[in-house]
This record gives C-alpha cells, structure tokens and sequence, in this order.
C-alpha cells in the first residue's frame, strides 16, 4: 500500500540536512510519495525505517541508468498518457555495431560527433550497442571507446561478454541478454562488472519469473526485452507492462523497455518501428541504422512526446533584432511560442535581410491556437508595440502580421492609428519570398 | 501463477462511418469505406478487435500547385496538372481514398468538372476540401454537393465560420462533412454538437482535430487525439466519431520536408527526410488514434499503410 508525503515524512531523520538534495524532508517525502526520487539519496534514513518504506518509496517503473562519458536514464515514469502528467525520461537512442563490421570505428565516430539543432537545444544519440559476431569482441568494445565515450550496451553470450566488459570497466554499460536458459551467468556477470542487464522471454509470465530470479541474486537495474511478432504483439506487450507497473505495482515488471527496431531489416520498417517505441514507452531504442535525416526525425520524435504538456516551450516576449537591424528596416510580430518564434526567427535570419521581430505574450501557443485562444489578438498586439516601444527602434511605422490572422489587420489599425498593417505569409517557410518582394 | 493482465472495459465505443456509395447505394463508387467502431484504445487486440482498419488517403489538387515540395513535384510529375490522371496515379499508388483539394482559382463550374473527372477515374471513395477560405469554400462545395448527390463523399473542411453552409449541403445532397477545429477537445465537441444539432446525424461527421507536423506541434494534437479518444471510450457521445488527420499537408509544409537548400548539413538527405517528416508523423498520430490518414509521397504511404497492416494483426 502506498503511503502518503506526511506519512513518509515520519519514518524520516526530519533533520532537514539537505543532502538528498531537497531543502527539507518534508520536501524529500512529497519526492519520495511521487515516486520521482529513491530512498536510498537519504543517507541517514534508519534500517527499520527503510524496511517500511521500501515498498512505498520504490518508483514503478525502476529507474536505470546507463553511466559512461555521459549518462542515459531511463524508467521512473508515473503515467500512461502524456496529458496527465507528463513522460519524464527521453527514451535513449543507441546504434548497434556488430563485432564482425570492418569500419567500426567510423562508423561509430559518425554517429557519436552528430549533433542537431531543434529551436534552440542541441541534440544528440545516446550510446552504442556492440554485438558479438563472431568477431574480436574486446577489440570491438576498444574501437568503440575510441571514438566515443557515450554509454554502451554489450550484446553477446556469458562466456564472449567478460572481454567486452573488461574493457570497458568502470562504467555502468548494459549487457544483452539473460533468458530462461542463462540467467544464472548472466546476473553474475551484471553483479560482478556492476552492469544493467536485459531480460527477455517469450511472454510476460516468462519475464516475470526471470526478474524475480534476478533481482534475489542481487541485481536490481534490470532492462525488459519483450519481443513480439508485430507492431501490433510489440504495442500490447509494452501497454501491458506500464498498466502492470503504474496501476498494479506489480514489481517483477517495473522496469524500463528495450527495443530493437533495427532488428526489421529494412529502413522503412526501422523508422516505424522507432517511432512507435518512442510514443510508446519505450526506455531504449537500438537502431541499427545512422543516417542524419532519420537521427533528426526520431530525435525530434522524442522531444515532442516528452515535452512536458504543462508547461509550453516559451521564448522571452520582447524584441528580437536579426541580422543587425536599422531604423529602415522591417518589423514583424508573432507569438512566444518557441517552435513559432525558431521558425520565423531562422527564415527570416535565413533570408539575410535585417528584421526587427516582436514576440508577444501568447502564453506560449502558436499563432493560430492563440488566436482562437483570444492570447493573439490586435489588443495584445498592440499593448506589446507600446510596451516594448517598437516605434522608437523604426522610422516607418509599419508591421508585419501572420498570413494566419490576417483577419486581425482591421481592429489593429485601430489600435495602432498610426502605423501601416501589412499581412505576411501564412507559413514562417515564405517568409523570404515575402520580404524581398513585398517590404 | 500467470499474470493477469489488465484489461480495460469501456462504456462507449465510437461510432462507425461509412464514406461513399456503390451503385447498389445509390452512388458510382466501386466500393465504399467503413472507419471508426471501435471500442477500446487503438490496436490494443487483446482487449478487442480493431472492426474497421484505419486508411490510407492521398491529397490531389483541382490544379498543378504551385507552392508543393518539388520532392512532390518529382514522384507525381506531368498528373499534377490533371487531378483525373493524379487521381489513377494516386490509386496506383495504393490510395485507399482520395483527398481532390480545389482552389482559390476555380470557378463552380471548374469544381465541378473537376470533382466528376476524379469520380470517372477512379471508384476510389472521395473527400474534397475547398480552398480554405470560408466564403469560397461554401461557393464551391454547395455546387460540387448538389453535383454528386448520393455520392457519400466528405465535404470539407467544415469549421465553425461555415459549418452551416457545408453541413446543410451534405444533409440535402447524402454527403459527409469532415468537422475541423484546432487542436482541442472542447472545440471539437462543440462543433460536433452544432452539426448535428442541425440533423445531420452523427454518422455523416469525421472528426479532424488538426495536427501539427513532427516538430511543429505534433505533440499538441496527439495529446488532443488520445484525450478525445478516451472521452469517446468514457461514453461522451459528441466525441464517439472517427477521427481524420492531415500529417501530409503538415509536414509538407515544415521546412524539414518542404526545401533541400540552405539548410543544416546536419539534417542529412532531403529526399529521404521528407519522407521520414511525413511518415512519422502520420505513425505517430496513427498510435493516437487517426482513422483516416492523409498523405502526400508514395514512399509514407508504403510504410504507413505496413505499419498500419501490423498494427492490425491479432494473436
């Protein structure tokens, strides 16, 4: 039975020491009752409190993480669908070599070095996965660490894995994959080098009954493999196995997701498959293919379903000046949302023309949803033209409005008397064509 | 001791619509198409079956677009300039219905002609948009409707300025309206009140929440579709109908898909981009419910209707 803030609150040391990272305990319990956070970041927490709040404070889905240069979490999520909260862990995205590629090395160092931008963060893959074929393994691993120090996953049987894993000690990598007839080797392995280890099995029971073996062997950071013919097996697997964790606390499957979409063979396939582990709850995806274009598209994926519903990305409202602007130069509005304001901000930026660009507080939705919303009309647009006193950066009056609400130009000629409206394009990607042709 | 897995039980379902009409329903269709009925969340086989497959639409346009992709321009070539040979083409291509999108240039004669030269070459099931903007829409599609009375086809996009015009057409002439609102769940219910508050039934209404593009707002409209989908299941009638979504128009439209000049090296191959932009977005409002998908590249077709094919299968 899960216990509440307060009565968590009352097993604790309430010294309010902060180690855990939390001003007071109280705070830490509220954490602990959300199960957000581990008992175990309390260090003074007693044993016989321990016992009691063991089951309580243990998080669903089991967090596990994946330690190298740089670190992959995943797991800890508390809801089924995004709008009700929000999914906190990105899913990991890793790319698997096989021990028997020739080009290793390169092909590793391409995907480690790619980053991307997406309105303003800068992306990038997660790991690697190195599999055992037949090949040297431990030369693998090294050529690996050669051209990266991202988190591993080390595919490959009890007796191959010890080289890898030697060479890559001191990390926390994951090792792929105990089932009904290796287990035993397989948890002693991943207790001994401190490793993750992936579970699979043919069903759900199966599963269950390796985890619980497992984990009395002492290890607890477990991974779930759960196979599946289809899309369709893969989804209902994966559905099961949240339901189970988050409403039934059902323990032997409390723990995050690994798929293999590389396994389809076929690029087309691969990108699908990906994209449905990402929407839905995968905690690592192994992809066997890198190229840009599908790095970019799934890890855009994956930060639109883990954006946080509550709180919209927003940028500043204010004026932003592109490509040095003067007193002859254009101006334009749009709202604060940030996919909005990137989008026009790098046409326009794109364009080489200067621009002066006013953002309004549209509470962080785009154009057309503030519109509707009543957080973008010619009142608003007008308060932020006086507030941030636009006319003082130009010496012709005159503004640019969304090509979307052009229907705003009429009430905002009458609040802004002395200024010229003019209606842009609809779409951020025309902006351009318009400034040269139209400004 | 085998687990038991939990299975959710729902008071609603969503209704089935069936979209055009053979000859034996009074139609020229060589077939018509059945969305919608399910009863639980989508494809979860182990609690019910999935009773009609989600399908596939391509988006055709009464005339060559100018503003398309040249990606676009490329796969559909000389048809672009004929909607009857783009439709056949769109047909080969797998199309499980056509989308004949007619513009601002048209007159009510050129719709016209245009709708019925789509209708004689193919017996695919039809939906068409007007242009976008209330006032020509509703002086297009009024003429179109009365045209092709009994056809079943969508007339679209019906939104709150014109859903008067579009809906009473389509109740005079046996059409369907495809209801549109922005991406939320309130709107959506309302309009699907207002419609058929003017009689006509709920089985003539497909519901499009609008969506946007994989990196352009996706997650708003997956979110408002898994939201609507759940009040439909909970037993909310004004949301209990298929749901229809536009991830081609979308992200044709972002620049990702749209230009392959002055942009980051970092965002790789154009030509295969656009197709992973379009694709994954439709995937990914697939898995969120979507009944009708429309698409633009032969290439997202191919893949969505396989994931689509898999997404079907049960034990």
């Amino acid at each position: 039975m899960a216990l509440s803030g307060i009565q968590i609150y009352k097993l604790l040391p309430q010294t309010n020491c902060k180690e855990c990272g939390f001003p007071t305990c109280l705070a830490f319990a509220m954490k602990l009752a959300a199960k957000q956070v581990e008992l175990s970041d309390c260090p003074y927490v007693s044993d016989e409190s321990k016992a009691q709040l063991a089951e309580s404070s243990a998080p669903p889905i089991r967090l596990v993480t994946l330690k190298a240069g740089s670190e992959v979490k995943a797991g800890n999520e508390v809801v089924m669908f995004r709008h009700e909260k929000t999914f906190y862990n990105k899913p990991g995205i890793f790319v698997r070599v096989k021990d028997s590629d020739g080009d290793i090395a390169a092909k590793v160092a391409a995907a480690d070095k790619y980053t991307v931008n997406y309105v303003g963060m800068d992306f990038t893959l997660d790991g690697f996965a190195i599999e055992a074929d037949g090949g040297d393994f431990a030369a693998a691993v090294k050529a690996v660490r050669g051209a990266s120090q991202r988190p591993l996953i080390l595919i490959g049987e009890a007796a191959t894995l010890p080289a890898g894993l030697e060479a890559c000690s001191g990390e926390t990598p994951m090792i792929y994959a105990a089932d009904a007839s290796n287990w035993e080797a397989m948890a002693d392995l991943a207790a001994k080098y401190k490793a993750a280890l992936a579970v699979k099995g043919e069903s759900l029971d199966e599963l269950a009954e390796l985890t619980e073996k497992i984990k009395a062997k002492g290890v607890e950071d477990i991974v779930l493999d759960l196979g599946g013919a289809n899309m369709a097996e893969w989804l209902a697997r994966s559905t099961q196995v949240r339901r189970l964790a988050i409403k039934k606390n059902f323990r032997a499957l409390g723990y995050p997701v690994i798929a293999f979409p590389g396994d389809a063979g076929e690029l087309g396939k691969e990108s699908v498959y990906a994209a449905q582990a990402i929407s839905k709850y995968a905690g690592f995806v192994v992809l066997d293919t890198f190229t840009p274009e599908l790095a970019y598209a799934l890890l855009v994926l994956r930060e639109n379903i883990y954006t946080d519903p509550q709180k919209p990305i927003q940028v500043q409202p204010g004026i932003y000046e592109i490509n040095n602007p003067t007193a002859d130069s254009a101006a334009m509005v749009t709202t604060n949302f940030s996919i909005t304001y990137f989008s026009v901000a790098n046409e326009v930026e794109g364009s080489g023309q200067p621009a002066w660009l006013l953002v309004t507080d549209a509470e962080g939705m785009s154009v057309l949803t503030a519109w509707a919303a009543g957080k973008f009309d010619s009142e608003r647009i007008a308060k932020a033209v006086k507030e941030f006193d636009l006319g003082s950066k130009i010496s012709k009056k005159r503004i640019v409005l969304p090509g979307h609400v052009a229907v705003l130009s009429g009430e905002l000629e009458e609040e802004l008397p002395d200024w010229e409206i003019r209606v842009g394009p609809r779409e951020a990607v025309d902006l351009p064509k318009f400034m040269k042709e139209a400004l | 001791m085998p687990i038991e897995i939990p299975k959710d039980k729902w008071p609603g379902s969503i209704k089935a619509v069936t979209i055009g009409a053979t000859a034996a329903e009074g139609g020229t269709r060589t077939k018509s198409i059945t969305v919608g009925g399910q009863t639980t969340l989508p494809y979860l086989q182990f609690e019910a079956p999935t009773p009609n497959q989600p399908v596939v639409a391509i988006e055709i346009k009464s005339r060559k677009p100018e503003d398309w992709s040249p990606l676009l321009a490329e796969v559909w070539g000389d048809a672009m300039a004929n909607p009857a040979a783009w439709a056949k083409k769109a047909e080969e291509a797998g199309a499980d219905l056509i989308v004949l999108a007619l513009m601002l240039e048209d007159t009510p004669d050129d719709a016209v002609k245009a709708v019925k030269a789509v209708l004689e070459a193919t017996g695919l099931p039809l939906v068409v948009w007007g242009p976008g903007q209330v006032e020509k829409d509703n002086e297009l599609l009024v003429p179109v409707a009365e045209a092709t009375k009994g056809e079943k086809l969508v007339l679209g996009i019906c939104e709150d300025k014109n859903y008067r015009t579009i809906a009473a057409t389509a109740m005079a002439n046996e059409h369907l309206v495809q209801a549109r609102t922005p991406m939320d769940v309130n709107l959506a219910k309302q309009l699907n009140i207002l419609i058929t508050d003017m009689g006509l039934p709920a089985e003539r209404v497909i519901m499009d929440p609008t969506t946007g593009a994989l990196g352009y707002g996706i997650e708003y409209g997956y979110s408002v579709m898994e939201r609507l989908r759940l009040a439909a299941l909970q037993g909310d009638a004004m949301t209990q109908l298929p749901m229809m979504v536009t991830p081609g128009f979308e992200a044709w439209k972002a620049k990702e898909s749209k230009v392959g000049e002055g942009v980051p090296e970092t965002w790789g191959d154009w030509a295969e981009r656009g197709v992973h932009w379009e694709t994954l977005t439709a995937v990914a409002l697939v898995e969120s419910g979507a009944d009708i998908i429309v698409l633009r590249h032969p290439e997202s077709v191919k893949r969505v209707k396989e994931a689509i094919a898999e997404l079907m299968v049960t034990a």
